[in-house]
């Protein structure tokens, strides 16, 4: 049971993801989160002004109950089976964090400078995270799936237009972290 | 019942993305700095095993637990596409930490503030479907 409540090993938490990617393929579905956010247009009724949002969405319900049992595993994760909050980074990581600001890096699963209730008071943390949302939805259609469909159910089906994407999300990834993030923390 | 299988399966998916941290802001920072090995060792790990699940799957012709035939499809051909949507994807992944999977495990851990990143997430694929036609891909 202590081992459960610790952080897992890469190598406990990899092959996790693939025995997810195994049942969902061996249930006849395929492994990809980001198809929800098109599913979720739908359901909003999307597919009456957008065609590309008419589509038989009952079809994918399966999808939005992977969703919901994420966010039930999220809840019994983060608050049940954890002993600690805190993310053991490399003091390099901490160093480099402190010096864009953020003071608790590592003492917490999140930041508390984008994460905190008081965000919704701030204008510049609401921008910031509209803008890497609105990123996320619009960039992982345009690109056809996100770090499950393009990195690891793409990948493990060997298909190049998968890693084609995979590099475009480390250009993105580290022009942000290493150029934009200077100037916006 | 089949619902029950797919809720089992996603809260298994919410824990493993909790416990093995891929969830946090922190460990795609540090992804992205190159200064672990944890999320490469994740990925890397997941698609080591996922590659030899699906050749096997492929090779076996073995049929779905339901009884239908199992068909991987393969992506379409395009190199626009993905450079373009992936690098605009990353640059979201690295600023808001989260993924559209992790988004939803990070709401249930109690993060309110992601839910901001999901309104805007669905909001970028609506303005996505409703430009498709206009962009390169």
């Amino acid at each position: 049971m202590e081992f459960i409540l610790e952080p897992w090993p890469w190598y406990v938490s990899g092959p996790c993801i693939a025995l997810v990617l195994l049942v969902l393929t061996l249930l006849g579905k395929k492994f990809g989160m980001s198809s929800n956010l098109r599913t979720a247009c739908a359901v909003m009724g999307a597919g009456k002004k957008v065609k590309f949002f008419d589509f038989n969405w009952q079809a994918d319900k399966w999808n939005l109950i992977v969703v919901l049992g994420a966010f039930i595993g999220g809840y019994i994760g983060h608050n049940h089976l954890s002993s600690s909050k805190g993310v053991d980074l490399n003091p390099e990581t901490v160093v480099d964090l402190n010096n864009l600001g953020f003071t608790d890096a590592g003492k917490y699963y999140m930041p508390t400078e984008l994460f905190d209730y008081d965000v919704f008071f701030d204008f510049k943390t609401m921008a910031l995270l509209i803008i890497g949302g609105f990123l996320v939805g619009f960039g992982t259609r345009y690109a056809g799936g996100c770090t499950s469909g393009h990195a690891i159910s793409g990948l493990s089906n060997l298909q190049l237009p998968s890693l084609i994407a995979v590099i475009g999300f480390f250009i993105g990834g580290l022009s942000m972290i290493h150029l934009i993030f200077p100037l916006i923390f | 019942m089949r619902s029950l299988i797919y809720l089992i399966v996603g809260i298994f998916f919410g824990i493993v993305l909790v416990k093995s941290e891929a969830a946090s802001w922190f460990r795609i920072y540090e992804m992205f700095k190159f200064q672990a090995f944890h999320m490469y060792g994740i990925i890397g790990s997941a698609v080591g095993l996922g590659i030899v699940f699906i050749q096997l799957i492929k090779r076996s012709e073995v049929k779905s637990f339901f009884g239908e035939s199992i068909n991987i499809k393969d992506k379409e051909k395009s190199v626009k596409r993905y450079l373009i949507g992936g690098s605009l994807f990353g640059l979201g992944w690295a600023l808001a930490g989260a993924c559209p999977g992790p988004m939803y495990v990070l709401l249930g851990a109690g993060y309110l503030p992601i839910g901001v990143v999901i309104l805007s997430a669905i909001t970028g694929t609506y303005i996505y479907g409703l430009l498709k036609d206009k962009l390169p891909h």
